[in-house]
This record gives C-alpha cells, structure tokens and sequence, in this order.
C-alpha cells in the first residue's frame, strides 16, 4: 500500500468532476421546461467538461513519481458525531483516475449518441438530466475516500438506474424492472452496509486510507464476514448470482441507458469495490474464493441464458452478466488477478457499450422492435452499424488480436494457472464460457445482419412496417470511436503490462504463477478452439438455416430452461415475492383484526357492560333508598366487625 | 422552596422562550374571532405562524451548543405546597424541536389553505386550533418541571381531538378516530403522572422535600434502587410508546392519520408523535438510567418490531394516509433503536431523525394530499400513469418517497445510517434486523409510487374508473392522450409550489451537509448518555 | 334514668322512618318518614352530647334542624310540582329518570 498524500495543483480541481455533471443535472431538473431546447447540450458539455478535467488530471498523475500517486482531497466534514467522522474527500489513485476516463470517456460519447436516439422524445431534457446524475453519482463512486462517500454514489448510481429503466413509466413491464433493480440492488446494499457498519465499530473510521492500514488487525473471521458482505452488496450491483435476475430486466430502459449503465459503467462498480478492498480480500482466502465462485456460477450462467434469447438487448444483457462473471472471477484470484479485471473491465467497456449502440441503432432503424428472429439481412441497411457492432463482436469473442483476446484470454490464463482443482475448475470453466460466448454471438449477429430479410412481411411492435435505414452521425461516429476502442483497448492495455503497472499504486503488483495444469500457449490454444467451435456450431444452427420467425416451442428442456433464465426468477417468485406478499396480507390482517380487533373488543366490551350495569337504574326512588341503606348496614357492620374483632 | 440549581436562568433577557410559547396561542384566540372571514383568518394565522418561526429562529441563535445543558431558562412557582413550577427551557434536543415545529406550521397553513372542511366548520376555527397546538406543543418541548410537561401532554390532546373529531374525513369514523387518539393518549398520560407522583414522594423520602422539577428528579430519582426506578420507568415508558407508536400500541395512528385533514396529519406524524421520542430521550434515559439500561432489550424488541412491521403493514395499505402513518411507525422503530442503543451516534441519529422524519414524511403526507385533491380519492388503486399528466408532482412525491427509504443524499439518510452504524457497535443483531427494514422501505415506497405514478393513466382523477388510455411507450409515442388528461388536471399550482419548495431544499440541504444540525444536537446528547452512565469520548476521530 | 332507653327509642323510631321510606308510596309520607329518621338522629346526638358532657352533639342537632327545615322546603315544593304535572304523589310514578 502507498502512502497517501493529500492533493495539489491541478488534483485540487477534481472536485469539479462531480461539480459539473452534479449541476448540469440540477439546472435541467429545476430548470424544467425552460431548457427544453439546449438541455441536451448543456448534459453533454458538463460531461466533455469533466471528461477534459479527468484527462488533465489523469495526465498530471502520469507525471508524478509513483509513491506520489494516491492523493486524497478533503472537501468538507459530512457527517461527524464524535468518533465517527465522515469527511466528503476526493481519493485520487491510479484505479479512480482510470474509472474517471472510463466513465466520463464512454458516458461522454453516449450523451452524444442520446442526442439522436433520444430526438423524438419530449422529455429529452429529462433524460440528459437522469444521465448526468448518473454520472456524477458514478464518479462520486469511484472517486470517494471513504466507504460511506462511496455508498452515497452507490445508491446515487441506484437511483439513476432506476428512473432510466424506468424511463418508459407508461409501460408496467418498464415500471416493474425498475422497482426490481432497485430492490435487488437494495439487498446488497444491506451487506454493503452492514460491512461499512463492522468496519466502523472494530476500526473507528470508514476512510480507506485509515481501514486499509489497519485492516490486518482484525480477526480472520471479522475479515472474511466483512469480504463477503462487500461482495454481496457487489453482487446486488454487478448482477452477479444469486441477484443476476435484475439486469436483463432492466433492458426494459433506452438503449444507451443500457450501454452506459447496465453495460458499461454501473454494473462494473461491484467489480471496482472487490478491487478497490483489495487490502481486506488479501487477507481472506475464504472470500477471495467465494467471489470466484460467484464469478464462475454467473459467467457460466449468463452464456447459458444468452444462448436461448431472442431478444437482442437481453442477449447482450445477459453477456455483460457473465462478462462481468469474468471481471469477478479474476478480482476473486486476488493479487493475480486484480488488474486483470479492470483490464477486461475496461475493454469490455469499450465493446459492449459499442454493441450496445448499436444494437440501438438496429432497434432506432427498426422501430424499436428487439426481436432478432424478425431481423436478419440489416448489413446491406445499416452498413456503418453493422462493421461496427462486427468489430465489438470480433472482441468480445477474442478473435486474436482485438480487445477481448487480450482481456478475457489473459482471465482465463490466470484461472488455468491456480494450484490443484481451483485450476481445473475455474479454468474450464472460464474456457467453456468463451466457448459459449462465440456461439451466442454469432447468433446474434448472424440472426440481426445475414440470411433472409425475415422483417419485410412483419410488422414492428408498435404495428408498422419495417424501414430500416442507417442512424444520424451523432449516433454512429460515437460507435465508430467505441468501435476503434474495441480494436485496440485491450493491445494497448495490456502489451508491456501497461495498465497494471500503472495500476500497482492502488491494487498491488500484478503477480504471475504458473501453477495450474496447463501452459500458457496450451489454454490459448484451448480457448480459441473452443471459441472457433462456438463459432461454427452457431453457423450450423442459424447460418445454414432458415431462422423461423415464430420462436419455436418444441425444444429440449436445456433450452426451455435457458429461456426461463434457467428459473431464476420463478425461484425468487416462489421464495420470496409470494410468502412475502402472503406474509404481507397476514399481517395486514392480524393488525386489523387482531391488535385492533383487540383494542376495539375493549371498547366492546365496556360499552356491553355498561349497557347491562345500567339496568340497575331503574328510576324507583325507593329502591334506591333500599340499596342505600343496605349498603349503609353493610358499612357499619364492618366497621364494627373490624372494630370488635381484635 | 430552592430547587432550580442545575438550572442556569438567563440573566435577565428577553424570555424568548415564553415569547415563542406564548405567541401562537395569541394568534389562536385572535383568528378564532375572524369567523366570518375566511381570508382574514387565514392571513392572520399564517402571518403570527411566520412571525413564530422568525421567533423559534432568535432563540435557536440565542442558543450555544457548548454552554449549558439547559440554556434560556425561566421559573415561576406554580403550586408551591406540592413543588410544582412553570419552568422551560431548552436543551439542543428540544431546540431542534421547537424549530422544526416553528417552520412546520406555517408550511401546514399554506397546505391547507384551501382545505375543505366538513359542514359547519370555519375556517377561522381550524387554524385557530392549529395555533393553538402549536402553542402547547412547544410549551410540551420547552417544560423543565415533570407535572407541568404532564399538564401540556394532555392538554394538547385537546385541540388535536377537535382538530380530527371536528375537522376530519366525513361521517362517524372521524369521531371515532378521535375518541380512539384521545384514549390510548390519556390512558399513556395516566400511567405517566402515576410514575411522576411516584418520583415525586421518591424525592420527597430522600430529601424531605418533594419536587417536580426535572433538573433535581433526574439527580435523585437517576440513584433509586433499580427496582424502584423500573417501576417508575414503567410510566413514562408506555405514555411515550403510545405517543410515538411502538408497534401493539400502535394502532390509533393509522385510523387518526386517516381520518384528520392532511394538514393535521402531519402535525400528528410529525409532531405529536414526536413527543414520545423526545420523552424517551429526556425523561426515561436521565430520570432512570438503571431502568433504562435493564430494559433495553425490551424496547429494542418492540422498535425492531416496529420496523419491520410497520414496513410491511406500509406495504399492504392501500389508503396513502394510512400508509403514511405506518410508515411513520417504522421510522419511530429506527428512533427507538437509536435511542436504546446508548451510543453517541445512535443517539444522535435518533434525535436529528426526529427532525428529518417531519420532513419527508410531511412532505409526502402533503404531497398525498396534492395528489388526494386532484383525484378525489386516497386510494393508490384509483390511480395510475400520474408521473406522464404531472411530472412535477410525481417529481415531488418521488422525492419524498426517497427520502422516506432514506435514500443517501437525502436528509433521512444521515439519521438512519448513524442510528444503525452507532446501534451496530453495542447491539449488532437489533441493528442488522433493522438494517433490513432499508430494502422493505424500497419496496412500499417503489410499489407505491408504481401503482399511483406510473404505468397506463388510468383512475378517478380523468373521469373514469377503467384504464382511460393505453399509452405506448418509447420514442415518438402518441401524445394526444396525454395532452387531454393534462387538460383534465393540473400540475402543482404556485402555492403548492411554495409549500413544497422548502422542503425540498432542506432535504437536499440536511443530506449532503448535516454538520450545522449535528453540531447543535451532538453536546445535548453527549450530556444525556453522560446521564445513563455512558462515557462518551470527547469529539476526535480515530483517524 | 340510663341513656340506653333514649338510644333504643331512637333506633326504634329511625327504624320505623326507614322502613316507612322502603314501603310507602305517597310522597308525603315518605317524606314525613324522612323527618322521622331526623329526629331520630338529633335525639341520638343530643343523648351522646349528655353521656359525653360536651356540647358540640347538642349543637350539631341544632345544625340537623336548621337543614330538615330547609330540605321540608325544597321537598314540598318538589312534591307540589310533580302533583301538578302527575295527579299523584305516589313515588313510583316518578321514574322517568333512569337508564
């Protein structure tokens, strides 16, 4: 760990980071219709501003010698109750620094895109405003010095997700989706906050600098429960098993929504949390190999269930599910793999946000009409679209020499090489995955842009007929610059461990083994032959064939559980949402006739009571003076049996 | 009869104090005699609620958080023979109240400005009430001597019961709501002067004189034989656990909320109830801090109870005012976590939640209440698809549901996360519980706002009861439908706007820097662990 | 002469004004019945006052007059109103108040 210094000269203005996309999406929310016409504008200018300010930063790092690079800027004390005190601080490391291109770089050319797709929408302001707050939450995320700072950007990130899914609030399946995100990620939220909690209570402090320094203090056991409620909250985030359901249902949002935040930056940030503890996953093996469980079950899980889709925004989704499977799985293998993950984290930034638009420009050209079987042939239509979205699709799958094969192969690699059947096991099953990731892929795009031209006799969803055509150039040339990214993020990242070693200030040096069963030259052989069969079975299985237009419902049970996301969610159906809403109207049931019954049936039964005691008053003078002078008898006899009885 | 040496009089100023306690039952009598106009009485009322609030804002900066435990104090014999004073004073916890109840009236006024009210009721009346209360709240908050805070406990039942019996919902249920609050509250504020006659004859055996007053009950009484002061606790504990609803005595609020005009409601939720909190923190933890500790578990039980109760009651109401007030139950289930977790965080965040709770539940009780006077209806099932006809108001109910789930970066955040964080240090499993109260809250606030804002609009509020229309989504959807359903009704009107505005402001304001706030509670509640033996280590951090 | 006799005489006369107040319908003479059980008590006073050799037991009798006097006041004109608006003076046919 390096020491931390406090920020100077040009780090003293990244406070403006968060500033501008913080103000942008204020005065577009407060400014309401009145900014209509330049609202986009000013949404994508804060951004390029803060993208210019990251990079100055980014570059002033770059220049400093490296025990200087982990800066922190303390703005103002935010919350401080005696011995808890909570600073606002800026943490400026090499890891922030990366996310803040990352997320400024990538959000940055979305925002452009959005101007387009987004052109016919009315609330177009809005939705730049929803954006940018995404933004400023997300930097806030990555940025924070502390754990709390960080659950604020975490919950921030939270919100924009969920008023972007639910974007369409007309839409019940849009409304839904966004009501689930928000709930799933709220249950890693408690983990991630029970984590901040134990970390309070054993170590006086949520700031990194001071938890990370004295993390080794703690007991084995405070740190392994300490790691795996981090994780679960990284879980909720990340759409990682068992709280993946989340994210193919948040496809319901516009497309560059999905590109930017379920794609691209927010879903990474249970990766960035994994990475960022690394001090206290280095002293768990317990927990580092709970994430790679977690990270080898939703890989193997997400290329499943992106084999069975029809529904081209679902297929990425659950591709992003398990590459961010991948990004787990490597953070999980601790100093051999930290920076592995953001390697791929990167990369996969690149090629899946450029998939993802264009998979919006398809669904822009096809009048937002998502499903691939009434596609095909669109290459000839959308030529721009279709070489660009080929080359995030050569990437994701490792073609040699493009991103994927880089980032993804060197994964695989590090999960070949660990000792005993932790080798085996992750790496196969890394392997398969790439194996699968190249079939569903190529079905994808062998479905969207070859064979027959299956849409001229459908009609879209919203009833009209297909006229595809190419987007505007404010929405391919972000692709085409996302396109290029995909080329060559991953050679430039990663020849010469030049991401790594830029890297080693905030996560450690990233350590080499060979321990694991197989050379390096054989598991990069295995894996492209694995992708290369994927490949071809996927050619056999839509390339050859007529893809019928109508999904087909005599299929195997594999495939009939594949589409139902291998009954992820039937199992939450039937675990939680039912007893939980039978639960419910018990209880609404007992409060009503139970506590209240039993506070009502007090009243109940004074008012019986008094109703009969009343009978007694009968309005007979004489019975009256009777029971007075009984009771009158009564009272002197037991006065005088008290008095002579002793 | 010298009692009053713990208590600093200030030397001689203005009594600001009496000043602020005294001034809204004023205006309470000279609205009453604006019957006839309407106008004029609302003026009036609104005005001498300002000029208070301006008042609450002179003695908060009169105020210093590093002087004296109890700061701006007066006295004055009441009955002299039984050692019963009119004495106030304001420590930071009961500051924070009075402002808080100084900016909340005059935000009630403008919300209910154009109440309607059932037949036969003035104006005039209603906001006279209104002052009044305020009036005797504030006394409730300022009172240093134990009878007189009994006397203004149920003496401020009063107005509240002929603000739900004379100005609620329409029919018998609004009287029986009323009866309903005014029993469970009186049956509380017995057993409470039974405990403080006992204190009091407490005093008396070990000093030869009795007294009333707080500052030499809490000396004494605080060394009683524990048996003794579990009895005394007993008292005061269930008047405040009905007043600030711990869940089996709960059930008056769901019924009173539902059936007060909206305005009241939040008085109800967001300042009556607040008493019990508040008599928690300054009565129970000083008077009987063996007691206290000893049923510590008790009280966690019910709050955690409290919390995942009321979350999932809140969650199967359909009535939004009864959802309000289960909400409500919820959170004072985080503010008795927080007060019986004896840490200085929990403690604090129990105090500041006291306040933010005013907030965003007020506010989403008034918003419920916009939204009630566009639609006709409480009912969250007759509506549906607001969010797309009046973006605004959904914007701000969005809001207030936020802040409601505390949401980080909204005020209810910072007092739900030092509650949990400071409980988590002495009571790790009761705070766990309640941690997972966070995910409930999501989910009625998320279920709600989906039923009423989003999907197809749909509901009384256009006219019909079906889906009026189906509105397709994505970009260019059709948006003839909704021009005609905007025309049907309005978003918030400028009025609304203004009565909202502040809250807003401060529920961005108190999230992002809650210091001021914290700074002003945090010696109040240092003193106050002090008093239940806890040592509280001086303001440095551990790093 | 033994004081017993006044107090036996006086027990005997309170006892036939209770019962004459149990059993008896006509207002009047539940009345006079009343004034019966008075006097019994003064006599009882006024022979405790003799046994004790104090005063006050003399004058309290004097006290129980002054205030049988008064109540023959407001009695009668009780019983007169209800003649008038009943025809009768019985006292069972004034139970209107009641449950």
């Amino acid at each position: 760990m390096e020491a931390v210094h406090p920020a100077s000269g040009v780090a003293t203005l990244s406070w403006l980071l968060l500033a501008l996309p913080a103000f942008g999406a204020l005065v577009l929310l407060i400014g309401g219709k009145r900014t209509d016409k330049w609202g986009h504008l000013l949404g994508c200018l804060t951004i390029i501003a803060a993208f210019v300010i990251g990079l100055i930063t980014f570059i002033n790092a770059t220049g400093l010698a490296v025990a200087d690079r982990v800066q922190e800027l303390h703005l103002f004390s935010w919350i401080p109750v005696n011995a808890l005190q909570v600073d606002f601080g800026l943490r400026l490391d090499p890891l922030s620094l990366t996310f803040v291109l990352l997320i400024t770089g990538v959000g940055g050319l979305i925002h452009i895109y959005s101007i387009g797709y987004m052109s016919h929408d009315r609330d177009r302001r809005r939705f730049f405003a929803y954006l940018n707050l995404f933004v400023a939450s997300m930097l806030l995320l990555v940025l924070s010095d502390s754990f709390v700072t960080l659950y604020l950007g975490w919950e921030g990130v939270g919100l924009a997700s969920y008023l972007l899914i639910g974007w369409y609030t007309d839409r019940p399946a849009a409304a839904t989706a966004a009501k689930k995100a928000f709930l799933m990620n709220r249950v890693g939220d408690v983990g991630l906050a029970i984590a901040i909690f134990i970390l309070f209570a054993n170590l006086h402090t949520t700031q990194y600098s001071v938890v990370f320094a004295n993390i080794h203090t703690l007991s084995p056991g405070t740190i392994t429960a300490i790691a795996l409620l981090l994780l679960l909250g990284a879980c909720g985030k990340s759409g990682q098993f068992p709280l993946q359901s989340w994210l193919p249902d948040a496809m319901e949002g516009p497309t560059p929504v999905s590109a930017l935040i379920h794609a691209a930056t927010m879903v990474t940030a249970g990766v960035y949390l994994v990475c960022r503890s690394n001090p206290i996953y280095d002293l768990t093996t317990a927990g580092r190999l709970t994430v790679v469980f977690v990270g080898a079950i939703t890989l193997l899980i997400g290329c499943v269930v992106g084999c069975a889709y029809d529904d081209i925004k679902k297929v990425l989704a659950y591709s992003t599910v398990s590459q961010i499977g991948y990004m787990m799985l490597a953070a999980g293998l601790g100093p051999f793999g930290y920076a592995l993950a953001i390697v791929h984290l990167l990369t996969h930034g690149f090629f899946k946000a450029g998939l993802f638009l264009g998979a919006g420009s398809v669904m822009h050209g096809m009048d937002d009409e998502v499903n691939m079987r009434k596609f095909g042939g669109l290459f000839k239509r959308m030529p721009i679209t279709a070489v660009t979205f080929g080359l995030g699709y050569l990437a994701i799958i490792g073609f040699p020499g493009l991103s994927g094969y880089f980032s993804k192969d060197a994964i695989i690699d590090a999960a070949f090489n660990q000792p005993g059947w932790e080798g085996w096991v992750f790496g196969l099953a890394a392997a398969i995955g790439a194996g699968l990731t190249a079939f569903y892929m190529t079905r994808l795009v062998l479905m969207t842009f070859f064979g027959k031209e299956r849409w001229r006799d459908q009609k879209s969803v919203n009833g009209n007929d297909f006229h595809p055509h190419e987007a505007s150039p404010v929405m391919w040339v972000p692709m085409v610059i996302l396109a290029v990214g995909s080329i060559g993020a991953g050679a430039y990242l990663s020849i010469g461990h030049r991401l790594s070693d830029w890297l080693t200030p905030s996560l450690g040096a990233l350590q080499e083994r060979s321990a694991g069963p197989l050379s390096s030259i054989e598991i990069t052989i295995l894996t492209l032959v694995l992708a290369a069969i994927g490949v071809l079975v996927a050619f056999v299985v839509v390339g050859r064939r007529d893809v019928p237009v109508v999904r087909p419902e005599r299929v195997s049970w594999p495939v009939r559980a594949a589409r139902a996301n291998l009954y992820g969610d039937a199992l939450n159906e039937t675990l939680i949402a039912r007893p939980g809403l039978w639960l419910d109207r018990a209880l609404v049931f007992g409060d009503k006739f139970g506590i209240d019954g039993a506070v009502n049936g007090i009243g109940i039964l004074f008012r019986g009571s008094s109703g009969r005691l009343r009978k007694l008053q009968t309005g007979f003078v004489r019975s009256y003076a009777l029971s007075m002078l009984g009771g009158a008898i009564v009272l002197i006899g037991a006065l005088l049996l008290v008095r002579f009885s002793g | 009869m010298n009692t009053s040496t713990a208590v600093s009089i200030s030397g001689g100023g203005f009594p600001w104090l009496l000043a602020v306690i005294l001034l809204p039952l004023l205006g309470g009598v000279i609205v009453a005699f604006f019957k006839n106009d309407a106008r004029l009485a609302k003026t009036a009322a609104l005005l001498f609620s300002l000029v208070e609030f301006a008042l609450t804002l002179v003695v908060l900066f009169n105020y210093h958080a590093s002087g004296a435990r109890i700061q701006l104090a007066g006295s004055a014999d009441w009955v002299a023979s039984f050692g019963v004073h009119f004495s106030f004073g304001v420590d930071g916890i009961a500051l924070i109240m009075l402002v808080m109840l100084g900016g909340l009236t005059p935000i009630v006024l403008g919300a209910s400005w154009q109440e309607k009210l059932p037949e036969g009721r003035s104006m005039a009346g209603f906001f006279s009430l209104i002052l009044v209360m305020e009036s005797l709240v504030m006394a409730v908050f300022a009172a240093t001597d134990v009878f007189l805070f009994y006397v203004l406990f149920e003496i401020m039942l009063i107005p509240m019961y002929f603000l739900i019996g004379g100005y609620g919902g329409p029919g018998l249920r609004r009287q029986y709501a009323a009866v309903k609050f005014f029993l469970y509250s009186f049956l509380g504020g017995l057993l409470m002067l039974a405990s403080a006659i006992g204190c009091w004859s407490y005093v008396e055996s070990v000093t030869g004189t009795g007294t009333f007053d707080w500052a030499t009950l809490t000396r004494v009484v605080s060394h009683a034989p524990l048996g003794t002061q579990i009895w005394l606790f007993m008292g005061f504990f269930f008047a405040f656990a009905i007043k600030a609803p711990l869940v089996p005595f709960h059930t008056w609020l769901p019924d009173a909320v539902q059936e007060s005009p909206v305005g009241v409601g939040v008085f109800l939720v967001g300042v009556l109830d607040k008493v019990g909190i508040y008599g928690f923190l300054r009565y129970c933890l000083p008077m009987f801090p063996a007691a206290s500790k000893t049923l510590a578990p008790l009280v966690l039980v019910l709050s955690v109870i409290g919390v995942l109760y009321g979350s999932l009651l809140a969650a199967g109401q359909s009535d939004m005012k009864r959802f309000v007030a289960y909400v409500s139950i919820a959170h004072f289930g985080f503010m008795g976590v927080g007060v019986f977790a004896f840490t200085a965080q929990s403690e604090v965040g129990a105090v500041t939640y006291m306040l933010n709770h005013s907030i965003s539940t007020g506010m989403l009780l008034l918003v419920v209440g916009m939204i009630a006077v566009r639609g006709k209806s409480f009912k969250a099932e007759d509506y549906g698809g607001m969010a797309k006809v009046t973006p605004l108001l959904a914007g701000t109910f969005f809001l207030a549901g936020l802040t409601t789930l505390s949401l980080p970066g909204t005020n209810s955040f910072i007092s739900e996360f030092l509650v949990l964080i400071g409980s988590y240090e002495t009571q790790p499993v009761y705070a766990i519980l309640a941690t997972i109260g966070m995910v409930l809250a999501a989910l009625y606030v998320l279920w709600l706002v989906q039923r009423v804002m989003h999907g197809p609009l749909r509901g009384k509020a256009f006219g019909a009861d079906e889906p009026l229309v189906q509105v397709t989504g994505g970009p260019g959807a059709a948006t003839d439908p909704i021009s005609r359903a905007k025309g049907m009704i309005k978003d918030l009107n400028g009025r609304e706007r203004l009565v909202l505005a502040p809250m807003v402001i401060l529920i961005l304001l108190l999230g992002f820097y809650p210091k001021p706030l914290l700074d002003v509670v945090n010696p109040s509640v240092s003193a106050t662990l002090t008093s239940v033996g806890v040592s509280v280590d001086a303001n440095q951090g551990g790093n | 002469m033994t004081p017993t006799y006044y107090l036996l005489l006086s027990a005997l006369l309170f006892s036939i004004g209770a019962i004459g107040v149990l059993v008896r319908r006509n207002a009047i003479v539940v009345f006079m019945c009343i004034e019966l059980m008075l006097n019994a008590v003064n006599l009882t006073l006024v022979t405790f006052a003799r046994i004790n050799g104090s005063l006050s037991g003399q004058i309290m009798a004097f006290f129980v007059m002054v205030v049988a006097a008064a109540e023959v006041v407001v009695g009668l004109a009780i019983i007169m109103s209800i003649f008038r608006t009943r025809r009768s003076t019985s006292v069972d046919d004034a139970n209107l108040l009641k449950y």
